[in-house]
């Protein structure tokens, strides 16, 4: 049966589902067992799976990757989560020195089945130091995988193909996505690592999009439907390795593209997505691709500088109405989502994060 | 032939002498093609730790660890392939000299990056614990390893978890070229810093194969019975340069001094005075160890000589585990 669940339920659900069946699974980060839960996505897991699998950990973010590394090639599957990609910096060496490269260096022999959940923060003064949307680091080292999961129904098919996988997994969580609600089906299912979807139909423009960047491609969808331009969204779900078949596909509808991304645009994922189209698609372009990113500033705290770095779903919007030639006065911003501050997800949020 | 425990320990040292000797001769032939970094003077330490190990226990390493893998029981013809890059090799070539691996004997990994595989050592032993596992994990560093911060993270988890995980420095007393006394404060010893992280810890002479094999049967015992972690340090000296076949006391970090100092305190060379001294066994014996190793090795080096290299779409698998 599919109900609607909120983003950070359905990764409960997945983690609930996987320590249930699997006994050498077991999660562990700073604030796993608190009150607060990793945003809920913990809540409730120690009480039902007991301390020794659902755990704390010392505020040592490389050293602790590095135990639950050796935790997995002694045979376990360790779920760590940093409660924002920030801290997680701190094990680059581990996370690419060792885990990215551990079955290739011992050629085969040992493999890390691992999945490092980080949490990307935005709005509420989050600031220079937990805004960070680092997944083209990740991306860029061969030996890992990278997901962003945009909807609660990946959000747990992911997770249960990310642990079941037996390579690290980088599974990058935009708090904005936590609280937003999806059909979400119950018990077992996995949504394959690997594989892009085409979230909503169009002819005029395909619009590749990561994480919350694909709730703003939607709106921006819906704003472009107004002015009779039809956008196909495609989510791009997972970064590395990435599932260019289904972005070709698109654009040889389309022959139009966009790519729409949480993190900066120099040296950003969104360069190698428009990379490989024009690489591989240059001669079916009707016009340049372009890209939609977070200014290339760190972001600062205060809203009032903050929220011009955030592209929004009218960015988009106005971006693909040049693309094809049309007026950008048009693009009307919807009504219900005017007078709501930049800073924060939705209406009902009051801070803090 | 005469078999005594010490006999054993002289062997198993003399072997990973006599290997790491026939890898600095062959070296300029230039088919080793890949950083080495010669254990020759440090034997004590790997063979008298290693003597305490059950088949059942965990071993990992770092940036200088053919001994450990030797001391261990690691196949020598898989290490000597993989320094020459072939496909025979414990990482078909992908790994080279600063990547060992035999499962078969629980040598887990050696890894370059200083100080990295000690967490991985620790979540290791957090891995057999959490499968109620009988094993005890060895991690070997050396003294550099501690100027780490995952050094420490690792140590306060041990601790905290009470892990079976027995650290094990050798103290060489230099980081590539950098001397001891620019990177640590001369008044503080790493035993005093690891029982600050609150476990057990002691010192002793690296290059005293008895008292090393006495100390860690201890520490390891100590963790088999669930009562923690342990600290060893060894004072030991590496006799070739940091990274290649050659002596180095001439370029200007260290004294000749100072290596003919060391080089009296050989491991080897003590433990066989005291053999033949005590009468456990006499030069014949030895020489026998000698011709049989001698033709190991000739054979080690043959096979890893004769050996292919990887066809070159292996360069491309082993990127993902499937």
């Amino acid at each position: 049966m599919t109900r609607e669940l909120k983003y950070f339920q359905a990764i409960r659900e997945a983690l609930d589902l996987s320590l249930e069946q699997d006994p050498s699974v077991y999660l562990m980060g700073l604030g796993v067992p608190d009150p607060k839960g990793i945003f809920g996505t913990t809540l409730g897991l120690q009480e039902k799976y007991g301390p020794e699998r659902v755990m704390d950990m010392p505020t040592a973010e490389n050293g602790m990757t590095g135990v639950a590394l050796g935790s997995a090639i002694a045979g376990m599957r360790p779920v760590m989560v940093h409660q924002r990609l920030d801290f997680a910096l701190l094990a680059v060496e581990q996370i690419v020195n060792q885990a990215a490269k551990w079955h290739y260096m011992f050629a085969g022999k040992s493999s890390v089945p691992m999945v490092i959940r980080l949490v990307i923060g935005r709005g509420w003064g989050q600031g220079p130091q937990h805004s960070q949307s680092l997944q083209s680091w990740f991306a860029h080292v061969p030996g890992l995988k990278v997901v962003m999961p945009a909807t609660p129904y990946d959000a747990k098919g992911l997770m249960l193909s990310s642990i079941r996988d037996d390579n690290p997994v980088i599974f990058l969580e935009h708090r904005w996505l936590h609280n937003m609600f999806g059909a979400v089906p119950e018990g077992d299912y996995e949504v394959p690592i690997g594989r892009a979807h085409v979230i909503r139909e169009g002819r005029d423009v395909t619009i590749a999009a990561v994480s919350h960047m694909v709730v703003e491609a939607l709106q921006a969808s819906k704003m472009l439907a107004e002015v009779g331009i039809e956008a196909e969204v495609v989510d791009v779900r997972t970064l590395r390795p990435l599932d260019t078949e289904t972005i070709a596909a698109s654009v040889r509808k389309t022959r139009r593209i966009l790519v729409a991304d949480t993190d900066w645009k120099t040296g950003g994922f969104s360069a190698e997505i428009v990379s490989w189209v024009c690489e591989n698609q240059f001669d079916i372009l009707k016009t340049a691709p372009r890209r939609v990113a977070l200014s290339d500033c760190p972001v600062p705290t205060s809203q009032v500088l903050a929220n011009p770095c955030y592209p929004r779903p009218v960015d988009i919007a106005r971006q693909v109405c040049e693309m094809v030639g049309q007026s950008t006065a048009d693009i009307q911003v919807p009504v219900e989502s005017s007078g709501i501050p930049l800073d924060i997800p939705d209406a009902s949020f009051a801070g803090p994060f | 032939m005469k078999t005594h425990p010490s006999i054993e320990l002289y062997r198993e040292m003399l072997r990973i002498r006599r290997v790491e000797e026939r890898i600095a001769e062959l070296y300029p032939e230039q088919e080793i093609r890949c950083p080495v970094h010669l254990c020759i003077g440090q034997e004590g330490v790997a063979v008298g730790v290693s003597a305490n190990l059950k088949p059942q226990d965990y071993v990992l390493s770092g940036h200088r660890s053919h001994g450990h893998y030797l001391a261990r029981g690691g196949n020598l013809k898989a290490m000597m392939a993989e320094l020459w890059g072939k496909v025979t090799g414990c990482c078909q070539g992908k790994g080279g000299s600063m990547h060992l691996i035999d499962l078969s004997v629980g040598f887990l990994a050696s890894t370059p990056i200083v100080a990295s595989t000690i967490p991985i050592a620790v979540g290791a032993a957090l891995g057999s614990v959490m499968k109620n596992e009988d094993r005890v994990t060895v991690v070997y560093f050396g003294e550099a390893a501690t100027e780490e911060g995952t050094f420490h993270e690792a140590a306060n988890y041990a601790v905290l978890k009470k892990l079976p995980v027995v650290f094990v420095c050798e103290n060489n007393l230099y980081s590539v070229y950098s001397p001891l006394e620019v990177r640590q404060p001369p008044e503080r010893s790493l035993v005093e810093l690891a029982r600050g992280h609150g476990m057990e810890s002691h010192w002793e002479d690296g290059n005293d194969v008895l008292a090393v094999k006495r100390l860690s049967e201890h520490a390891i015992d100590h963790a088999r019975a669930g009562k923690g972690p342990s600290l060893l340090e060894f004072s030991t000296y590496r006799w070739y340069e940091h990274c290649g076949p050659n002596l180095d006391n001439h370029i200007g970090y260290r004294t000749e001094e100072e290596f003919l100092t060391w080089k009296k305190t050989c491991p080897l060379l003590k433990l066989r005075e005291s053999l033949l001294a005590e009468g456990i066994c006499a030069e014949p014996d030895l020489s026998l160890i000698e011709e049989d190793l001698k033709a190991e090795i000739d054979d080690a080096v043959r096979f890893a000589k004769e050996s292919p290299f990887g066809e070159e779409d292996l360069a491309y698998q082993h990127i993902y585990a499937t």
